[in-house]
């Protein structure tokens, strides 16, 4: 199996998921922000809790490594809230404009136009932040179980137990 | 049986679930056919392929770019996997019938109005504060928020409540005023 082919059957099977799951609706993104609308929590807090299970016993068994990007803090907080912010404006993110748009929403294509003008913007910005904010603090490739010092499955079930109550909040207030 | 809206209900939480099991199964369908695992993401692609489009018109300048070469300017399985997204989700929509054209969003054109142009700058600009900002984290929503969760990075945790701290703080700013138009 080739993999670009592989990609491609993963990424069809992603796209049909996320259309089946309702969160490829701008309308839904920004109502999860006001806190109107949670599906596209559900969504992801759902694919999270299966997701992790299945990661951590493949990983146990070394079927597969699992691959932390590293906490460099300035780039992950201040990237973070800028994509937040302009998440809030766009109403999408990278992955949800490429599926909106196979809803029919091609409103999708000027934010991903937007998109590819922000990476290509970021290629640009790449060596001064290299000198600036990438070169603050950085705390490596860091897992919780290793950074807490407890075991992955404890970090698991207190993740279940943290998204269940999340999940459980969303169908109490009907949203 | 089942009304149409108590179907509707369980869409997220059965479809997450699903995508849930795809992050795994792909975890090691990738690590047995490509020797390194790979885990769902979006982001880098955007990044390639802006290099690609910028590459027609100034190949020197992104041959000389340190971000560039750095991320590779090339179709891998990422790329592949975002163009599938859109062919997933068309097929999709045309079965389950809920194929649409759109041309605006309806919060906001309740919101901002129905000018078409103000949108599409609206759009363009979030977009590309959104992109900048995932290179910046070195990850969006299915990078950090679905990947890393699901691995216990502390990245992934960082980013996503970010993303959403950020997130909810602007719209919470630019939609205070209400339904003005709706």
């Amino acid at each position: 199996m080739d993999e670009l082919l592989l990609g491609a059957m993963t990424g069809f099977l992603f796209g049909f998921l996320m259309q089946k799951g309702g969160v490829l609706r701008f309308d839904r993104q920004i109502n999860a922000l006001l806190f109107k609308d949670m599906t596209i929590v559900k969504f992801i807090l759902s694919a999270i809790l299966v997701g992790s299970v299945g990661l951590q016993w493949l990983a146990d068994r070394e079927l597969i490594t699992l691959s932390h990007k590293a906490m460099n803090v300035g780039a992950v907080v201040i990237g973070g809230l800028l994509f937040g912010g302009g998440w809030a404006v766009a109403g999408f993110c990278p992955g949800t404009a490429v599926g909106a748009l196979g809803e029919g929403h091609w409103h999708a294509l000027f934010v991903i136009a937007g998109m590819l003008f922000g990476a290509a913007l970021y290629a640009e910005a790449f060596p001064f932040l290299t000198d600036t904010v990438l070169a603050w603090k950085d705390f490596g490739k860091l897992g919780l179980p290793q950074a807490l010092g407890v075991s992955p499955w404890l970090c698991i079930a207190v993740l279940w137990g943290a998204g269940i109550v999340v999940l459980v909040w969303c169908e109490h207030k009907r949203v | 049986m089942y009304s149409k809206q108590s179907n509707q209900k369980w869409r997220p939480y059965v479809a997450g679930a699903l995508a849930g099991l795809l992050a795994i199964g792909s975890a090691y369908a990738t690590a047995k056919v490509m020797g390194k695992t790979a885990y769902l993401g979006t982001s880098t692609t955007f990044v390639r392929a802006a290099g690609m489009i910028e590459q027609k018109v100034w190949p020197e300048r992104v041959a000389a770019n340190a971000y560039f070469q750095k991320e590779k300017v090339k179709v891998d399985w990422q790329f592949m996997l975002v163009c599938g997204i859109f062919f997933g989700a068309l097929a999709g929509s045309l079965i389950g019938r809920e194929f649409e054209w759109d041309g605006m969003p309806s919060v906001w054109a309740k919101r901002f109005g129905p000018n078409p142009l103000f949108r599409a700058v609206c759009a363009f600009a979030g977009g590309a504060v959104a992109m900048f900002g995932a290179r910046l984290a070195d990850g969006c929503p299915s990078g950090h928020g679905l990947s890393g969760v699901m691995q216990l990075s502390v990245s992934g945790l960082a980013a996503t409540a970010c993303f959403f701290l950020g997130g909810v703080w602007v719209a919470k700013k630019i939609y205070r005023k209400g339904g003005r138009y709706g």
